[in-house]
């Protein structure tokens, strides 16, 4: 039984490896507000997201949009998620509380646990079916669809039945049958349990006279009886052990081990199994339930979000809308979203004034694809990009308080880093790199750099102050380059939008100057 | 010529022989001691000392047993007789532990057991020698004697016997129904695995790997009395098959045939060697068969070793120090002077040692060796302990060597390490003188350890050898200082090297 909701052919693994920058994105990118906001306090609920969300890198497109067919579905019908996850988490639980503890060894130990947490087990499992039976017809997508019909055809009034016969058997009313074969020394081996036939058989035997002679009478019945049961006891070799003997006893129960070890194994196992299932099922709806208190959350401050369209190859980037996840929770309050589309570009490089946007904004578009390729709504009214393999981010550290030198030969060595993860189909974010030096030294770094990336087709986005270098690109009209720039109005004051726009000279910091001395008006978002 | 024994060409038993109550105190001057404790100790259930103690004085029996040295260079040879070894060992400690058991039932089987893999282990053996290429007159005798064995009515009823009857009573199938602290045993009747059925039913829950929940239960090789009833029962249900397996118990009590037992011991003497010159021999050491005389006393090696000292420097992974020697014409005496420190007593030793094992027929030290097969070994070393006073060492060693020299014959061997160190050098080179002449006189063979130069040129019968002492040598670390141009580049960009992160530098990186 598989619960497949995050993977059409595999279960998800809360175990995985993350990619090898997890760290830097989410502290870079500042994931945990957003991841905070899904869990609603719950530690399960944050790391199941977090994983998600940071392995989402290597989902195809049609895994994108499996995801949100399930999203949708769940945003359809919160009450029935809500019952399928409270059945999981309560199976879980009634499980935890049947725990063998020190009798682990023994198969007797193990085999009645085990049919006491199969009983809870086939309790949860008939309601989960039975939900699955009615609401049916609620659920659009296929992962939901999926589990539903997987549910129904597994679970069948006959099979509950058989399991619960097994359990009637397995109590051994009529003793344990178990067969032999002597191995070395004479030594019993290859103990194995047989079915003890006594349900039709009990009926037969019990009525065979009454068949057999309908005319004699009940004593002379019971005479007969017993004589042809002493027949039968030929063949039949028959000892008591003491009920003080006490080795006796253990040697007994050693026997009757061997041949229940098997059954108790495979229930033990099956146990295993539907907890899987449950555990399973938990972990993988509570990102669907994170992503609807996200989107709820959302809804309330009257914030925009957009199932996004993924692109399978191809450098695209179409939105509009698009806004800091993180900053509007921050805020709680819908924030300024900005609109560009870049077509077979390459290099996006944002230039302009300081505090005008440019961080929120590269921050913005790395959690979109973060969103986005974890099947996701993104924090936008409009957004189409293409996929990428690899998002790789490398921000300037602010809480590096190192000799100038020593900030560059750390930025260098984390370049160094990410050069060696790069593959065709990254996606790298640059936020004012190979700052920490004198702005030549810089420039020609950070052109040397993204030089080699642009001929190598890399997506790049790239905020930066370094006006030498944003121009010397600029010079070049690239095709596959565009420019935004961080808007300034004529007065001086910020709109923290980005626009397109051609690199300037100075980054204003001539306004902040005088934006923070002259006067405070109340504070507007800061990088 | 009917098989007789691996160490004896001829009839010969150990406790007739002369020399069982030869003085064997030289075993200790030469550390032969420690060598032969070494080999003992891992096998001591086979009582190999007497035959380490029988020092040869035939020479045919000495090469009877180079053959088989020769023989056994042969790894997969080695192995054959290893396996046999270890399967008549656990035929030996199964039937040691049968007297252990209590019932009957239990007994019988394993003694079935017991007879079938003597029968198997002893057709292995000659099915593996068979296939050997074989030149010893010892082994070749000896699997003409395993083929005689096999084919005859006693072995081949004893082996097909067990076999029919292991196998009848392994094809027999019961089942055991316990229900409370009765127990119903009876035959089986094809009733359904239920463990299957379970598994099958729950299997619809299976995905991927499972824990295993099996419990370890206890398990003893013997019959506890619950399980003895039981097998009762099942006899009572096949009497036909336990009471062939009785019949057999009762009528074959000695299976086992002496010649083979008495090889199973015998051919341990080699084995314990070889197994003990293993490791020195991984270690690049080399071992030869020597070739050895009654008559020429112009013994020659090269590459020989003490080897009690070479089995303890391998096991701490240190070197070992080969020396080489020869004595032309007259020459019969060495006489080893030199620094102290400088393996002089250790040379002693393995010339001893050499001449001690080449007479048990075994394989010596170093690449090669020609030996004397000398009538005694006889050392002279010094014993501190003791000893009180000076003059009393004095005399005791004079009293020792005298004693030495009484029993030498022509024929003997004569190792001195060290003697007269408590007098002046005058009364040294005195009685050493003294004592030399009658060695050279016996025209005895020998190592004499001494720091009295004079002996070594005592007449043309002695040869001076010398130790010596090699210089450490120092290895040289080199910190040099070196100029080398400035290259221009600007700090920043020197870092962007160091990283590899130049525009070239990223271009070739991302190539690959």
């Amino acid at each position: 039984m598989n619960v497949h909701l995050l993977y059409r052919d595999k279960d998800f693994n809360l175990q995985q490896d993350l990619p090898w920058n997890s760290e830097a994105v989410i502290q870079d990118l500042e994931l945990d507000t957003m991841l905070k906001a899904m869990a609603d306090e719950n530690e399960f609920t944050f790391e199941v997201a977090k994983t998600v969300i940071l392995s989402g890198l290597d989902n195809d497109e049609a895994t994108i949009r499996y995801h949100q067919q399930i999203l949708r579905d769940c945003l359809k019908n919160p009450e029935v998620v809500e019952s399928i996850y409270t059945i999981a988490v309560e199976s879980i639980k009634k499980e935890k509380e049947n725990y063998l503890g020190i009798f682990s060894d023994y198969p007797d130990a193990i085999l009645s646990r085990s049919m006491k947490v199969l009983e809870i087990f086939i309790e949860e499992l008939k309601k989960l079916r039975n939900l699955a039976n009615e609401k049916y017809n609620d659920f659009d997508s296929k992962g939901f669809k999926g589990l539903f019909e997987m549910l129904k055809r597994d679970l069948t009034d006959e099979y509950f039945s058989e399991m619960e016969n097994h359990l009637t058997q397995l109590k051994f009313k009529n003793g344990v049958l178990i067969s032999g074969q002597l191995g070395d020394g004479n030594k019993g081996k290859n103990y194995a349990l047989r079915k003890l036939e006594n349900g039709n058989k009990n009926w037969w035997e019990r009525f065979k006279y009454d068949y057999l002679f309908p005319w004699l009478e009940n004593s002379d019945k019971k005479w007969i009886r017993r004589l042809a049961h002493n027949n039968s006891k030929k063949g039949v070799y028959n000892f008591y052990i003491h009920y003080r003997d006490e080795s006796g006893i253990r040697a007994l129960r050693n026997i009757k081990d061997e041949g229940i070890n098997l059954a108790a194994n495979a229930l033990a196992q099956s146990d295993d199994h539907i907890l899987n299932f449950f555990v399973h099922l938990k972990s993988e709806l509570a990102f669907y339930r994170g992503c609807m208190a996200l989107y709820n959350k959302l809804a309330s401050m009257e914030a925009p979000v957009f199932f996004p369209e993924p692109m399978e190859t191809g450098h695209l980037h179409d939105v509009r809308g698009l806004y800091d996840v993180s900053l509007a929770l921050t805020m709680n309050r819908h924030v300024v979203g900005n609109e560009f589309r870049a077509e077979n570009k390459d290099l996006i490089m944002v230039t302009g004034a300081n505090q005008g946007g440019k961080s929120t904004f590269l921050r913005s578009v790395g959690v979109a694809q973060l969103m986005m390729q974890s099947g996701m709504f993104v924090p936008a009214e409009y957004f189409r990009a293409n996929i990428c393999d690899s998002l790789l981010t490398h921000f300037k550290r602010e809480e590096d308080t190192e000799m100038e030198s020593g900030k560059l030969d750390e930025e260098l060595s984390r370049m160094d880093e990410i050069i060696r993860h790069i593959t065709p189909g990254t996606m790298i974010l640059f936020n004012e790199s190979f700052g920490a030096t004198n702005e030549r030294e810089g420039a020609e770094i950070a052109s040397q750099i993204t030089g080699a990336l642009l001929e190598k087709g890399i997506k790049i986005f790239f905020v930066t102050h370094l006006y030498e270098f944003a121009h010397s690109f600029y010079e070049k009209q690239h095709p596959k380059m565009l420019f935004l720039r961080a808007e300034r109005k004529p007065d001086g004051t910020r709109t923290f939008k980005i626009k397109e726009g051609a690199p300037h000279q100075t980054s204003f910091g001539e306004d902040l100057y005088n934006d923070i001395f002259r006067e405070n008006k109340g504070n507007e978002p800061t990088e | 010529m009917t098989f007789q024994s691996i160490l004896f060409e001829r009839e010969m038993t150990i406790g007739a022989d002369s020399n069982k109550t030869n003085d064997l105190s030289f075993l200790s001057d030469l550390n032969l001691d420690q060598v032969i404790n070494a080999i003992l100790s891992g096998k001591k259930e086979y009582d190999l000392e007497p035959f380490y103690h029988a020092y040869l004085n035939d020479t045919e029996t000495i090469f009877y047993r180079q053959e088989i040295m020769r023989d056994l260079e042969n790894e997969i040879l080695l192995t054959v007789l290893n396996s046999f070894a270890e399967e008549m060992k656990k035929m030996r400690e199964a039937l040691a532990a049968l007297e252990k058991l209590f019932y009957k039932n239990q007994i019988e089987r394993q003694f079935l057991d017991i007879v079938s893999s003597y029968c198997k282990a002893v057709l292995i053996l000659y099915n593996d020698l068979d296939s050997i290429l074989l030149k010893s007159k010892g082994l070749l005798s000896f699997k003409e004697y395993l083929k005689a064995y096999i084919g005859s009515d006693y072995f081949t009823s004893i082996s097909e016997n067990a076999r029919q009857i292991i196998e009848d009573l392994s094809s027999i199938k019961y089942t055991i129904l316990i229900k409370g602290l009765q127990v119903k045993v009876r035959k089986y009747e094809s009733e359904i695995n239920y463990s299957e059925e379970v598994e099958k039913t729950f299997s619809k829950f299976k995905e991927g790997e499972a824990k295993d929940h099996k419990a370890k239960i206890e398990w003893y090789a013997n019959l506890n009395g619950v399980e003895a009833k039981i097998v009762d029962g099942v006899s009572e249900l096949f009497p036909d098959i336990f009471s062939r397996m009785h019949l057999f118990y009762k009528a074959n009590f000695d299976f086992a045939d002496p010649v083979i037992v008495a090889f199973d011991r015998e051919i341990q003497f080699y084995i314990s060697y070889l197994n003990y010159i293993a490791p020195v021999k991984r270690a690049g050491m080399k071992f030869c068969l020597p070739q050895i005389s009654i008559e020429r006393k112009e013994v020659s090696s090269k590459e020989s070793f003490d080897l009690a000292l070479a089995s303890k420097l391998v096991s701490e992974g240190k070197k070992v120090v080969t020396n080489d020697f020869h004595l032309n014409g007259k020459e019969r005496v060495i006489v080893v002077s030199g620094p102290n420190q400088g393996g002089k007593t250790t040379f002693a030793k393995s010339f001893g040692q050499m001449h001690y094992l080449a007479c048990l027929g075994l394989a010596v030290t170093g690449r090669e060796a020609k030996l004397f097969h000398c009538d005694k070994i006889l050392t002279h070393f010094e014993k501190e302990e003791h000893i009180v006073n000076l003059r009393g060492k004095l005399h005791d060693e004079l009293y020792r060597i005298h004693q030495v020299l009484e029993k030498a014959t022509t024929n003997s061997l004569v190792i001195i390490n060290e003697m007269f160190t408590s007098t002046t050098l005058q009364d040294q080179i005195f009685l050493s003188e003294k004592i030399m002449d009658k060695i050279s006189k016996l025209d005895l063979l020998g190592v004499w350890v001494t720091f009295i130069d004079e002996l070594a040129s005592y007449n043309e019968k002695t040869v001076s050898m010398m130790s010596t002492v090699v210089p450490e040598t120092q290895a040289v670390r080199t910190f040099k200082i070196i100029r080398n141009p400035a290259n221009g580049l600007a700090y920043a960009l020197s870092i962007a090297e160091k990283y590899k992160l130049t525009y070239g530098d990223i271009l070739k990186r991302l190539k690959s």
